[in-house]
């Protein structure tokens, strides 16, 4: 019985506080049958907040997927003062709340902010609009590929990069042909956990976006919105969509992810 | 290995050639760029504007009641969380890597969930299930154990993740020689195994306490957010800003963006001291 006790305790909480919620939104969203769901994620504003989630996403990822790999080559590979702040800026997003991140935009590029002015006297809009919803969303997901490439690009070494270069190969060759497939899996993790970051942003974006539905609401949003208005098969329906993508983007995490069991 | 081993210190040491400098110096500064205009710059405004209403505003809106109440939440549920994921989370990492049932990796990559799962969607999760209709006869909505139980799923894969690896690199010999040695298992978990994983534990414990003390997303729906007794820091920040006070939603930001650089000090001073033999 003893033996067993570990298993029980550590299996009980995974479902008490992770499996069972997860499992009764499924049920409560198709309560009534799939047909009101298909309504709600098929109204203009559902949408709509699908759209400019999938858009921040797709500027967020890529230039975070570039930033990371250039920062962990830098980290590992390169002596430079002041590695230990890059470090510990690089982290910074981990650790400090969406909220924080939303109003530090919110006071830069608001109206009385130091860009403020400029801005409005150039009618750029940039707060309660989609610029700030993807600056607010770069920002929550800076540290995932960075993190992920950083201790494989440290295992590997630089024996095999040495043995290119001394073969003749030029540093941008040796990135593309002997460093980058190596470290390609990691990369590919840290992709997958910068775009569910992306797509699951909640606390800094609902900050500077205004959260005008139909306009600058993305799916988190709509989401709480939903909730508030008492529409909770809209909310129901809406984080349906969301916990599926969940679900994909954890088996594509359980595939790619850097095998430490093999070894 | 090869460090270890010391062979890398015997290979001689070239000086660059001018194409890996400007390589290096070219990838140094978009780095840097790109780090400054997204994160520092942002966070550097923030700083500034709370300093604009001077000691006498920050410190009249940080101690107001209200600031006081949901700063002394925020830490309170924080280390509640941390210490709870600290002992469970070390149970099912040790659970994920010592035993075997069937099903073991499958378990092993739902401890991901709170990872890909938006936190707006685990506070409906969960007050779909321990809310006003809870199928289970649980209803722990808009009251503090809600915030727990919110911070307890977002912060759940932190510890189990940074003691799993450690606990794989674990020989097992130390422990089969304690007990040849005649140790009981409590004994050799206690002297052998818990001395070994604490750092995993304790560096998982402290992002643990920082997400949770950051936290808005999974907590915003089902804590109901009353002033004075479930609202967490976090939604005070955003209830300020919704009310036209950003000087006061500043001024708590400065407490969170502190409390957040105290616990990455923390964790980087760990790492210091974990790494110091391999450093020697």
């Amino acid at each position: 019985m003893r033996r067993f006790l570990p298993r029980v305790v550590a299996l009980g909480y995974l479902l008490v506080v992770l499996l069972a919620p997860l499992g009764m939104v499924f049920y409560r969203t198709f309560q009534h049958g799939a047909a009101p769901v298909w309504t709600a994620i098929s109204s203009p504003e559902a949408v709509h907040a699908f759209e400019l989630t999938l858009l921040v996403t797709a500027i967020a990822v890529p230039l975070n997927t570039v930033f990371g790999i250039c920062a962990a080559f830098a980290i590992v590979r390169r002596r430079f003062p002041g590695k230990g702040l890059l470090n510990a800026f690089i982290d910074l997003p981990l650790a400090i709340s969406p909220v924080v991140v939303g109003l530090s935009l919110y006071l830069l590029y608001g109206r009385t902010g130091w860009f403020g002015s400029w801005l409005t006297a150039h009618g750029i809009q940039v707060l309660f609009a989609w610029p700030a919803i993807a600056l607010a969303t770069v920002f929550v997901s800076v540290p995932f590929v960075a993190r992920e490439v950083v201790p494989t690009l440290r295992e590997l070494g630089d024996d095999q990069e040495q043995a290119a270069r001394t073969l003749g190969a030029s540093g941008w060759q040796t990135f593309r042909r002997v460093t980058l497939p190596s470290i390609r899996w990691a990369v590919v993790y840290g992709v997958v956990l910068t775009t569910a970051r992306c797509l699951g942003e909640y606390g800094a974006v609902a900050i500077v976006s205004g959260r005008v539905a139909g306009k600058t609401e993305t799916m988190t949003l709509l989401v709480d919105d939903d909730y508030q208005n008492f529409d909770l098969s809209g909310a129901y329906a809406a984080a349906l969509v969301l916990a599926a993508i969940a679900v994909v983007v954890l088996v594509v995490m359980t595939l790619t992810k850097p095998k430490e069991e093999a070894a | 290995m090869a460090d270890a081993l010391g062979i890398a210190a015997v290979r001689p040491r070239r000086a660059a050639p001018r194409g890996e400098r400007l390589g290096t110096s070219l990838t140094l500064g978009v780095v840097t760029t790109f780090l400054g205009i997204v994160v520092v710059l942002p966070i550097a405004a923030l700083v500034w504007q709370s300093k604009g209403q001077g000691a006498h505003g920050f410190w009249s809106v940080v101690s107001s009641p209200e600031a006081v109440a949901a700063l002394e939440l925020t830490l309170g549920a924080a280390v509640v969380v941390a210490l709870i994921n600290g002992v469970l989370g070390t149970i099912t990492a040790w659970v994920l890597v010592r035993d075997s049932f069937p099903g073991r990796s499958l378990v092993n990559a739902v401890i991901d969930l709170p990872f890909a799962l938006p936190t707006i969607v685990a506070g409906l999760t969960l007050l779909a299930l321990y809310g006003p209709s809870s199928p289970v006869g649980v209803d722990v909505a808009f009251t503090r154990a809600a915030v727990v139980l919110a911070l307890l799923f977002v912060t759940l894969p932190f510890v189990v993740r940074t003691v799993q690896p450690v606990l794989h690199e674990l020989d097992v010999e130390m422990e089969e020689a304690a007990r040849s040695l005649g140790a009981r298992e409590p004994t050799v978990f206690r002297r052998i195994v818990l001395p070994n994983l604490l750092p995993g534990i304790l560096s998982g414990v402290a992002l643990a306490l920082a997400r949770a003390v950051g936290e808005i997303g999974a907590v915003v729906i089902i804590s109901g957010n009353n002033p004075y007794r479930t609202e967490v820091a976090s939604v005070f920040v955003m209830n300020r800003i919704e009310s036209g006070d950003p000087a006061g939603a500043a001024a708590v930001a400065v407490v969170l963006l502190c409390i957040a650089f105290a616990i990455l000090l923390a964790i980087g001073g760990l790492r210091f001291l974990l790494t110091r033999h391999e450093r020697a």
